[in-house]
């Protein structure tokens, strides 16, 4: 039995076990993939106090070896569910199951994607979610992005010095995202924006090869590219949380400052709060607190 | 089996000319997830002696990763007979690398 699992090893499920070690506790992180969370991703962070430049990698592992080095378990396995049990909860993994007195969700967000056919077979074959990442295979190829947010505009600017064409698609007829930005790309040669549109198929035999396009009168087209970046935001994973902890509207898990659920016992770290905020400084901030109170949590057990 | 570095030059010989199945790493230093999979590779790496492991820099060598369609990093191509026969891309624990070699 342990006295704190965290699911999730991001920044904030990673801090949230450096605060529980140093408080003694038995502490167990269950991670689906690798340690780090989206900050590996980030090339360069350059808002994290302390820190003039780190790159994520570097970030992440030396938070892992931190929480390591204090004497946290990890298990690399995907948490399918968590149950209340009498004295405690269980956390169902693709593995096994782990029982803690205590847990701490702390599974960030996942990529929102158009929900289109082929759209997950060709991703690493066209599809990608992040400009930066995979940029730099796209030397010389068409590419289109998806979306009217910042991400959007700045994934369309940084294509723009590697692509060949950039068309970058969007919805509406304006965009929300900084207008300066927008100003900048209108003024690149190699970008072409497409209002009033969305894509409505992914196409290609064993890679992406064309996308369909359809406009707000319904009329459709296909343009030939090799690479589709879709960058139409981030949402909460926290499907597999809903029949124990409340979520609101939109899926984030509701809880004040305190971290604390709906549920006794169960407390939330990080991007999948209810927030105003989403940064690493926030994320790890969230580790810090969640951990504190699931500690204060099982003194009162005792 | 050490991992060996893959460059155009020695790319017919040692991956599509090879006796042996072919585990062709394709990365880059800037990129995160590839530098997390570095170690996993080296274990499999250890524990394999019959698998060879080739490393493909694509900053250094983007005309093998034009040529293989590697849209992503780390992208992963297993070689036999000097053809693909199996593809992943992202992070893949040393236990997930030893099945997608084994399939």
């Amino acid at each position: 039995m342990y006295d704190i699992i965290i699911i999730g090893a991001g920044p904030a499920g990673m801090t949230a076990a450096i605060y529980g070690r140093r408080a003694l506790k038995n502490v167990l992180v269950v991670e689906a993939q690798t340690y780090g969370g989206q900050i590996i991703n980030t090339l360069d962070i350059e808002n994290f106090p302390s820190e003039m430049h780190i790159s994520g990698f570097d970030f992440a592992t030396k938070l892992y070896e931190q929480a390591k080095e204090l004497g946290t378990n990890f298990v690399f396995e995907k948490c399918i569910a968590i149950k209340n049990k009498k004295n405690c909860k269980e956390v169902i993994t693709s593995k096994g199951s782990y029982e803690g007195k205590s847990v701490i969700l702390a599974t960030g967000l996942v990529n929102r994607t158009l929900g289109l056919e082929k759209e997950k077979e060709f991703i690493g074959l066209g599809v990608s979610y992040c400009a930066t990442c995979d940029g730099a295979l796209y030397k010389n190829r068409d590419v289109a992005v998806v979306g009217g947010g910042n991400t959007a505009l700045e994934d369309a600017l940084y294509l723009s010095n590697i692509a060949k064409t950039v068309y970058l698609i969007h919805r509406r007829d304006t965009f929300r995202g900084d207008s300066l930005e927008v100003e900048r790309l209108k003024e690149k040669e190699n970008v072409k924006i497409v209002y009033n549109s969305v894509v409505t198929n992914i196409l290609g035999n064993d890679h992406l090869e064309r996308i369909e396009l359809t406009d707000s009168e319904g009329a459709t087209n296909e343009i030939e590219v090799s690479g589709l970046f879709i960058a139409i935001g981030k949402v909460p994973a926290n499907d597999i949380f809903k029949d124990v902890v409340e979520l609101d509207k939109d899926g984030y898990i509701t809880a004040k400052e305190d971290c604390h659920t709906s549920e006794k016992g169960v407390f939330v770290a990080g991007d999948n709060r209810q927030k105003l905020l989403r940064q690493l400084v926030t994320a790890t901030s969230d580790g810090a607190m969640a951990a504190t109170e699931a500690i204060k949590y099982l003194r009162n057990l005792d | 089996m050490s991992i060996i570095k893959g460059e155009k030059n020695n790319f017919d010989e040692e991956v599509l000319k090879s006796k042996e199945m072919v585990l062709v790493d394709f990365n880059a230093d800037w990129c995160g997830p590839c530098r997390m999979l570095a170690p996993e590779l080296e274990k499999l790496a250890e524990a394999n002696d019959s698998l060879k492991i080739v490393s493909v820099n694509i900053d250094n060598e983007g005309d093998l990763a034009t040529q293989y369609n590697v849209f992503s990093i780390p992208c992963l191509v297993l070689f036999k007979d000097g053809k693909e026969i199996n593809r992943s891309v992202g992070f893949k624990s040393s236990d997930e690398l030893e099945q997608f070699v084994g399939e």
